[in-house]
C-alpha cells in the first residue's frame, strides 16, 4: 500500500468523525451547572439564616458541596450526572470533589498511601498548584504596585 | 431573584467549560485548570468581582470562583501583612475547602467502593 | 530457504493446524449484546467474587482456557504451548493465569490484535511440527483497561463520540495438529502504519490503515480473490474505523463491502448499549472468533474466514509525550477445507 500523507489523512478523518452534539450539551451544562450553582446560592442563604455571616458563608458552602459531590461519588452516581451533565457537573466545585474521591476509591486496592493518598489529587493536584501558583504570583504584582 | 441569577450566571460558566471541552478536545483536568487560574487572573483585574456580585453563588460556585477566593484573599493580605501576605493570603482563603476536599476524600473512599460504568 | 513464504508478508500452512475447541467467557454487558448465544460464559458481574478488577480478568483467562479443555476432553498435560496476551502493563492477566497452569507459556503483546498474534504463532509452531497442541488465549477487561489508558471509573467525564467500549472478556482455542477442522492455511503479519493520529479517543482511525495494508497484502500474497471468502472481520476498528478502511482498501482496488465487517460493530448494539463507537480490546476480537465465528463454522454457515485482529501500540505515556499512535494487524485465514 501506498504511504500515507499524515496530513492528508488527518483531514480525511476530522471530515467523517461524527460531531459532538454542541446545542444538548450546552443545555445539559447550563441546566445542571445552574441548579447546582442555585443550590449553592440556597445554601450560601441558609448558613446566614443561621447567624453565619457573608465571609464565613463563602467558605461553608464549599465545604458543604465538596461533601455532597464527595458522597454522591462514593454511591457511584456522580459519573452517571457527568455522563448528560458534561462540564455542568465538572465545573462546579463539586466536580472538583468528584476529580479527587474517583481516583483516591478506584486505587484503593494499590494500598492506603501510595494507592488512595498518592493518587488522589492526580487530577485536582493541578488545579491547586496553578490555583495557589496563580495566587501568588498576582500577590508577588499586587505588592509591587500596592 | 438571587437564585435565578445565580442559575443563569453558573449555567453560562459551565457551558463556556463544555465549549472548551467539545470544541478543542481540552480534558477535564486541562478546563479545570483553566478555570481556576483565569479566575484569579480575572479577579487581579478587577472583572470577577463584579460577576461575583452579580451571580452570588452562581460565579463563586463553579471553579472560577476558586480562582476567585485565591484571588481576593491574596490581595487582601497583601494589604494587611504586606509581603507574607502573598504567600499566605491565597491558601487561607481557602483552606476550609481545601481541607474539606482532602478529608471528605479520604474518607469516601474508605467507605465506598468503585462501581463499573454502566 | 523459507519454503513456506507466499509473496513478503504471507505464509502457506503445509500441515495447517486444526482449531479443535474454543472457550468465550465474557461480561454482563457483551452478555446483553446481539452474540449472547454464542458466548459460553456470560459473567453477573464483572469482578466476578475477586478482590480486583485485574484479578477478575486473569481468572477469566484461566476459566476461558479450562472451558476449551473440557469441550476437548484434554487436560494441561497434553499441552506443549500457551500463547497468551492482554492489554495491561506487563502484561499481568497472561502471566498471572499462567502461574495456575502448568503449560509452557509465550507471552505476548500486541495490543489489541494479540489474538491473531497468538493465532499466527501458535499455527506455525503446530505446522512447524515443534507442537501438537498449543492453547491461543488473549483477554481484556473495561475496568482495568479503563484505569490504565483513561480515567477512574467515577469521574463524571463525557465519553467522546469516537470513543470504543473495551470488551471484558476472554477466548481461548486450542490448536491440533490433526484433526478434521476447521483450519489455519494462511498467515499474513502485518506492519507496524502510523497514520500519525494524536487523538486517543479515535482508535480506529488509527489502526484502519494498518488494517486495510494487512488485509490488501494479504490478497496480493495469497492469490484469493474476494469471493473465496465468506467473511472478512477485523478487530476493533469499531463505526469509523470500519469506514475507513473499507475506503482505503477500495482504492488498492479490492472492493470487500458485501463480506467485510468488525468484531467490535458486531459485540454491541451501539445504539441500544450507548457504547458510541463499537467494542474494543483483545477480547474483543478473541471472544467474536472463540464464539461466534467458530461455531458458526463448525454449522458450515461460514467456510472461510479473514480474521484480522487490530492493534493500537501506544501507552499513556507516548501520549502524554504527544507521540501519534501507530497500528498493527495481523491476518489469518480459517477454513473448513484444508485447501
Amino acid at each position: 500500500m501506498k504511504n500515507i500523507n499524515q496530513k492528508d489523512y488527518k483531514d480525511y478523518v476530522d471530515g467523517i468523525v461524527p460531531k459532538p452534539t454542541y446545542f444538548k450539551n450546552c443545555i445539559w451544562a447550563f441546566i445542571i451547572g445552574g441548579l447546582i450553582c442555585t443550590f449553592g446560592q440556597f445554601i450560601t442563604e441558609l448558613v446566614m439564616k443561621y447567624g453565619l455571616n457573608k465571609k464565613e458563608a463563602a467558605t461553608a458552602t464549599p465545604i458543604i458541596l465538596i461533601f455532597l459531590g464527595a458522597f454522591f461519588t462514593g454511591l457511584g452516581l456522580y459519573d452517571r450526572l457527568g455522563k448528560f451533565a458534561g462540564a455542568g457537573s465538572i465545573v462546579p466545585i463539586t466536580g472538583f470533589a468528584n476529580s479527587i474521591v474517583s481516583p483516591a476509591m478506584e486505587f484503593k486496592r494499590e494500598g492506603y498511601v501510595l494507592g488512595v493518598a498518592a493518587r488522589m489529587f492526580s487530577i485536582a493536584g493541578p488545579v491547586l498548584v496553578y490555583g495557589f501558583g496563580s495566587s501568588v504570583i498576582v500577590g508577588i504584582i499586587y505588592y509591587f504596585i500596592y | 431573584m438571587v437564585y435565578i441569577k445565580a442559575f443563569l450566571v453558573g449555567g453560562v460558566i459551565c457551558v463556556i467549560g463544555q465549549l472548551l471541552m467539545d470544541g478543542t478536545k481540552m480534558t477535564p483536568a486541562h478546563v479545570l485548570v483553566t478555570f481556576v487560574t483565569s479566575g484569579v487572573i480575572l479577579t487581579a483585574i478587577g472583572i470577577y468581582e463584579p460577576i461575583a456580585n452579580f451571580g452570588g453563588a452562581g460565579a463563586t460556585v463553579p471553579l472560577p470562583g476558586f480562582g476567585y477566593a485565591l484571588g481576593k484573599g491574596v490581595i487582601e493580605a497583601v494589604k494587611k501583612d504586606g509581603i507574607l501576605g502573598i504567600f499566605t493570603g491565597g491558601i487561607q482563603a481557602t483552606a476550609g475547602g481545601v481541607a474539606a476536599a482532602v478529608f471528605f476524600g479520604y474518607l469516601m473512599s474508605v467507605i465506598f467502593n468503585p462501581k463499573t460504568k454502566k | 530457504m523459507a519454503v513456506k513464504r507466499l509473496g513478503s508478508q504471507t505464509i502457506l500452512l503445509k500441515n495447517p493446524p486444526s482449531i479443535i475447541a474454543t472457550g468465550s467467557i465474557v461480561g454482563p454487558k457483551e452478555g446483553e449484546g446481539p452474540l449472547r448465544n454464542y458466548f459460553d460464559v456470560i459473567l453477573d458481574d464483572d469482578l466476578k467474587n475477586e478482590k480486583s478488577w485485574e484479578k477478575c480478568e486473569s481468572k477469566m483467562q484461566i476459566d476461558a482456557i479450562n472451558t476449551a479443555l473440557n469441550k476437548s476432553n484434554l487436560t494441561e498435560k497434553d499441552i506443549d504451548y500457551l500463547f497468551a496476551g492482554d492489554l495491561l502493563n506487563q502484561i499481568i492477566s497472561s502471566g498471572f493465569a499462567a502461574r495456575k497452569l502448568a503449560i509452557p507459556f509465550f507471552g505476548l503483546y500486541g495490543a489489541c490484535s494479540t489474538m491473531t498474534e497468538s493465532l499466527s504463532l501458535g499455527a506455525m509452531a503446530v505446522d512447524g511440527g515443534f507442537a501438537d497442541k498449543v492453547i491461543c488465549v488473549t483477554s481484556s477487561h473495561f475496568s482495568t483497561a479503563e484505569r490504565q489508558f483513561r480515567y477512574p471509573l467515577e469521574l463524571g467525564n463525557q465519553r467522546a463520540l469516537t470513543t470504543q467500549w473495551t470488551v471484558t472478556g476472554s477466548g481461548a482455542a486450542i490448536l491440533s495438529s490433526e484433526d478434521k477442522g476447521p483450519f489455519i492455511t494462511h498467515v499474513t503479519t502485518g506492519k507496524v502504519v502510523d497514520p500519525g493520529i494524536n487523538d486517543v479517543n479515535n482508535m480506529g482511525a488509527a489502526m484502519a490503515p494498518a488494517a486495510a495494508d494487512t488485509i490488501v497484502q494479504h490478497f496480493k500474497d495469497s492469490g484469493f480473490k474476494i469471493d473465496d471468502y465468506d467473511l472478512i472481520i477485523t478487530g476493533d476498528l469499531a463505526t469509523i474505523g470500519k469506514e475507513i478502511a473499507l475506503d482505503l482498501i477500495k482504492k488498492e482496488g479490492f472492493d470487500i463491502t458485501s463480506i467485510y465487517t468488525d468484531c467490535g460493530i458486531e459485540i454491541f448494539d451501539n445504539k441500544k448499549q450507548d457504547t458510541h463507537s463499537g467494542g474494543s480490546g483483545c477480547g474483543c476480537s478473541a471472544v467474536v472468533f472463540a464464539g461466534y465465528i467458530y461455531k458458526e463454522m463448525l454449522k458450515g454457515n461460514l467456510n472461510r474466514v479473514l480474521l484480522v485482529s487490530t492493534g493500537a501500540l501506544h501507552s499513556p505515556t507516548s501520549v502524554q509525550q504527544g507521540e501519534s499512535v501507530p497500528g498493527i494487524a495481523h491476518a489469518i485465514t480459517i477454513s473448513n477445507k484444508k485447501d
